[in-house]
C-alpha cells in the first residue's frame, strides 16, 4: 500500500518505532475502553440473564416460590457448589415451607435449523411433566418458531405423562396422557423438543426417585 | 461564499439519504441488510447500531488524521470501529437484552460492514471533521432508511403486522417466504429495481429539458 507515489512523496517516511507506538497507543485506548464498557454493562447483564432463568424455572413449575441449583453426586441429588458444567445441573423448586415440589430440568438437542435449548418442569411423585419453555432456538420463523409461540403447543405440556416415554402424535389425534399434537408443517421441530424432553428424563428421572434426602433452600428466594 | 458552503453541507448529508444511498446505489453492507430486516424493530435496531458506529468512527478518524501514518491507517480505523461495535453490543445487551438476542452475531459483524470502512478511508480520512461529521449523518440515515423500507415490508407481508401491531385482521394468511431468507433476497431486489427506474425517469427527464432549452 506504502508504494503509491502520492502519499509516500506528500511526508517523509516516519520511523517503524512511530508506527508500532501509534498502533500501540490505539490498542491500548481501545483495549481501556473496552473493558470499562464491560465492567459497566456485565452486572446488569448478568443480572438480566438470572433473572430470565428464574422466570423460566418458575413458569414450568407452578406454585413454586424459591429455587436452587442442584447436581447428582454418589447416588443423591444435593445443592451444587457452583463448580460444576451446565449439563450437570438442574434447579430445585420448592414450596414456601420450603417442601421440595418437583425439579426444572434444562437440556438441549438438535432442532431443525439449530440447537434448541429448553427447560421442563418435572414432578417426581406424579411423574409428569408440568411445564416447557424454549430458552433459545432458530427454528424457521413462522413454522418451526411455533414451538414458542404457538400457545396450543406449549399448552401440550403442561400435564404429560412420561411413561412409558412422550411421543408425537399428529395434530388433533392426541387420546393418551403421555402424547403430543405435533405442529402442521413442523414435525421435526415438534418431535426435537420431544426428543430433548426424552433424553432429559432418560438422564435424569432415575437419579430423581433414588433421592430421599433432599436439600432445602437456606434463605427463601435466593440465587 | 457562504452559500456556496452552505450548499456543500447539504449535498453532503443528502447524497447518503439519496443518489449514493449505502444500500440502494452502492450496493454495500448486503451482510446485516438481508439478514436481520425480517422485523421492522430489527431493522431500525441494526440501522441504530450501525448509525452510532459511523458517526462517531468518521468523527474520530477525521480528527486524528494528521495524527495517524498512511502506512497504519486502515488498521488504525479498525481499531477505532472495533473498539465502537463492542461498545455498542456490550450496551445493546445490558438495555436492551431481547432485541440484542434477535440480532444475535449481527452487531460484531458491524466490524466487517464495508461502508463504514469504506466511508473512512474515502470521506473521513480527506475531510474537515464537521464534512467528515455530516458525510457519516447522510450514509448513515441512508442505511437506516434502506434497513427500515426492508425491513417494514418484510414484517407486513411476512407477520401482517409493523412492529408487533397486526394490521389486516385475523384471515390474513402471512407470506412466510418473507420473513425467510428468500424474501430478503426478493425484496431488496424488488427495492433496487424501483430506486433505478426511479432514476432513470429522472434522468430521462433533465436529458428531455436540457433539450427544450436548447432547442
Amino acid at each position: 500500500m506504502s508504494n503509491r507515489p502520492e502519499l509516500t512523496m506528500k511526508a517523509p517516511e516516519p520511523t517503524s518505532t512511530r508506527l508500532v507506538v501509534t498502533l500501540g497507543f490505539a490498542g491500548l485506548l481501545s483495549g481501556l475502553i473496552i473493558v470499562s464498557v464491560y465492567e459497566a454493562t456485565l452486572p446488569t447483564i448478568t443480572a438480566y440473564k438470572a433473572k430470565v432463568l428464574k422466570e423460566a424455572v418458575f413458569k414450568v413449575l407452578p406454585g413454586v416460590s424459591s429455587m436452587r441449583r442442584l447436581t447428582y453426586r454418589d447416588g443423591r441429588m444435593i445443592a451444587a457448589t457452583g463448580e460444576e458444567e451446565e449439563e450437570d445441573l438442574v434447579f430445585g423448586g420448592y414450596a414456601a415451607d420450603g417442601q421440595l415440589i418437583g425439579y426444572a430440568v434444562p437440556n438441549a438437542g438438535p432442532g431443525f435449523q439449530d440447537t434448541i435449548r429448553l427447560l421442563y418442569g418435572y414432578l417426581p411423585q406424579e411423574r409428569k411433566v408440568v411445564g416447557m419453555e424454549i430458552l433459545q432456538s432458530r427454528e424457521t420463523p413462522g413454522l418451526g418458531d411455533k414451538i414458542y409461540k404457538d400457545a396450543a403447543f406449549v399448552a401440550n405440556f403442561d400435564e404429560l405423562s412420561i411413561d412409558p416415554e412422550i411421543i408425537t402424535v399428529k395434530k388433533g389425534r392426541k387420546s393418551a396422557p403421555n402424547e403430543v399434537d405435533a405442529i402442521t408443517g413442523a414435525t421435526i421441530s415438534s418431535k426435537a423438543v420431544v426428543q430433548i424432553i426424552n433424553r432429559g428424563n432418560q438422564r435424569w428421572v432415575p437419579r430423581f426417585s433414588g433421592s430421599e434426602t433432599l436439600p432445602k433452600p437456606t434463605p427463601v428466594g435466593a440465587q | 461564499m457562504v452559500r456556496k458552503k452552505q450548499e456543500d453541507v447539504y449535498q453532503e448529508f443528502i447524497k447518503g439519504l439519496w443518489r449514493d444511498n449505502p444500500v440502494f446505489v452502492q450496493v454495500l453492507g448486503m451482510c446485516p441488510m438481508l439478514a436481520v430486516t425480517n422485523s421492522a424493530v430489527n431493522a431500525l435496531a441494526m440501522g441504530g447500531a450501525t448509525f452510532f458506529v459511523l458517526v462517531a468512527s468518521s468523527f474520530l478518524v477525521s480528527s486524528l488524521k494528521s495524527w495517524i501514518p498512511k502506512q497504519v491507517r486502515i488498521s488504525t480505523y479498525i481499531i477505532i470501529i472495533a473498539t465502537f461495535v463492542t461498545v455498542t453490543d456490550f450496551t445493546l445487551e445490558a438495555l436492551v437484552p431481547t432485541i440484542h438476542k434477535e440480532l444475535g452475531a449481527f452487531i460484531p459483524l458491524i466490524v466487517a460492514n464495508c461502508m463504514i470502512l469504506g466511508r473512512q478511508e474515502a470521506f473521513a480520512s480527506r475531510n474537515s471533521v464537521k464534512l467528515a461529521v455530516i458525510d457519516a449523518l447522510g450514509m448513515a440515515s441512508g442505511f437506516l432508511f434502506a434497513l427500515f423500507a426492508l425491513g417494514s415490508v418484510r414484517e407486513i407481508l411476512g407477520e401482517g403486522a409493523l412492529f408487533g401491531v397486526p394490521l389486516f385482521g385475523p384471515h390474513f394468511e402471512p407470506w412466510v417466504i418473507m420473513i425467510l431468507p428468500p424474501g430478503g433476497f426478493l425484496t431488496l431486489g424488488l427495492l433496487l429495481l424501483f430506486f433505478n427506474w426511479v432514476k432513470e425517469r429522472k434522468d430521462r427527464l433533465a436529458a428531455q429539458l436540457a433539450e427544450g432549452e436548447a432547442s
